[in-house]
């Protein structure tokens, strides 16, 4: 009996073990990555945020209303020229994939238009736009850091507004389409 | 089932015995202060609350101990981000005066490992300062000994409440010393390179909503001679 009982204790302790090391505690979900190659080398991807639905938080000076509407920004007056839009990032397949985050500041506390892209399974990208609206209506922006997949890769970004087409269910407002280029790895870089 | 019942309860204990010494094994995840901490260079150091009602906006997948703030505010329901959490929150100077806006993405990271004392969370912040710039901050956090040390013992307790004080470096990768990379991206801050270190203090936690009374920090500083 009491050998049994310390075999059983013995097996517990190598069952958890082993399903502690067997089992993985965190197991992201990933959608395929739709990456293309570009004519030119390296490679392309297609993001895009349909709005209003993927609006998860937006403020803006001259806005009316914030999103989500109880928001309450901060009072400090340095933060009033501030503009901060939290969304869901969608694959071209219309998928959610990540979160992005646009950031922009007017020319008084410093001009800069940047976004951050959150692609949980993959990693982050850190990317500064131009700061003054190009007349093609495209923003272009680098890639100025990024984490795991995204870690010392060299790319490019623009960024444009779709406006929304009557009968458009997924997008009414419009959406924002992002075009990312990984051109290589930096220079330096492994 | 005579013999059963006895393998069965062995079993039991076994498990039990398991889970006991992998959350008090002194070896495990007991860092010591990261080398950056503790050396000048000193760029910044930025604090904020740590409490989801007090930041500027919180929000993930509306199950976790941290409650979305505005209460309204959309969940991350959706698979690929079902395990991510996003807050905005002010970033105060030394003084305490607000300097600036973080936001944070942190998303669990599958390299998480806890028979070695491993529960990461890969996270990024977005910081602008106003006037100085923004900076991109990548790192991955390590969060076994908060877990250990607060969240265990809160449910534990009858009250479902942990009160003491706490302090932790939680930043352990990717950049050398195991500080966070930082990059500059406008303003003075234009492509500089910087490491930093983001570390929590927590003196009340509730197992119902999360940290009561707690404040990070991120301590910013020129690369590591």
């Amino acid at each position: 009996m009491l050998k049994l009982f310390i075999t059983g204790i013995v097996l517990g302790i190598l069952a958890a073990a082993g399903v502690l090391y067997a089992y993985p505690a965190v197991d992201q979900h990933r959608e395929p990555s739709l990456l293309k190659v570009a004519p030119n080398g390296g490679t392309t991807e297609l993001f895009h945020i349909n709005l209003p639905d993927d609006r998860i938080m937006s403020r803006s000076p001259g806005q009316s209303a914030s999103v989500p509407e109880s928001l309450v920004w901060p009072a400090d007056e340095r933060f009033a020229s501030a503009q901060f839009g939290v969304y869901k990032l969608r694959n071209e397949s219309d998928v959610v994939v990540g979160l992005a985050a646009r950031a922009a500041a007017s020319e008084q506390s410093g001009a800069l238009v940047e976004w951050v892209l959150h692609l949980p399974a993959r990693g982050s990208q850190f990317v500064s736009m131009q700061t003054q609206p190009p007349a093609s209506g495209v923003r272009s922006g680098v890639l100025r850091a990024g984490s795991r997949e995204f870690d010392n890769r060299d790319g490019s970004v623009t960024v444009r507004w779709v406006a929304g087409v009557a009968g458009e269910q997924n997008a009414p407002d419009g959406r924002i389409e992002l075009k990312t280029s990984y051109i290589g790895k930096r220079s330096g870089s492994e | 089932m005579k013999r059963i019942v006895p393998l069965v309860l062995g079993f039991l204990v076994g498990v039990a015995l398991f889970a006991f010494g992998l959350t008090h094994n002194p070896f495990l995840a007991k860092r010591e202060a990261s080398p950056i901490s503790v050396s000048d260079n000193a760029v910044t150091s930025l604090s904020f609350d740590s409490v989801a009602a007090r930041s500027v906006f919180l929000t993930n997948n509306g199950k976790s101990r941290m409650v979305p703030n505005p209460k309204d505010a959309q969940r991350l329901w959706e698979a690929p981000v079902r395990l991510s959490q996003v807050m905005l929150t002010v970033l105060n100077d030394a003084p305490g005066q607000p300097a600036g806006l973080g936001l944070k993405f942190s998303s669990r990271s599958e390299k998480t490992r806890l028979l070695y004392g491993e529960a990461l969370v890969d996270s990024v912040w977005y910081v602008y300062l106003p006037g100085r710039g923004s900076l991109f901050i990548d790192q991955t956090e390590n969060y076994w000994g908060f877990i250990n040390d607060i969240v265990i013992p809160a449910y534990k307790n009858s009250a479902n409440s942990w009160k003491g004080s706490w302090f932790g470096d939680l930043t352990i990768a990717p950049g050398a010393r195991g500080a966070a990379r930082v990059t500059g991206g406008s303003g003075a801050l234009q492509g500089s390179e910087l490491a930093a270190v983001e570390s929590l203090s927590v003196t009340a936690y509730s197992a119902d909503i999360g940290p009561v009374v707690a404040e990070g920090r991120l301590l910013i500083k020129k690369q590591a001679d």
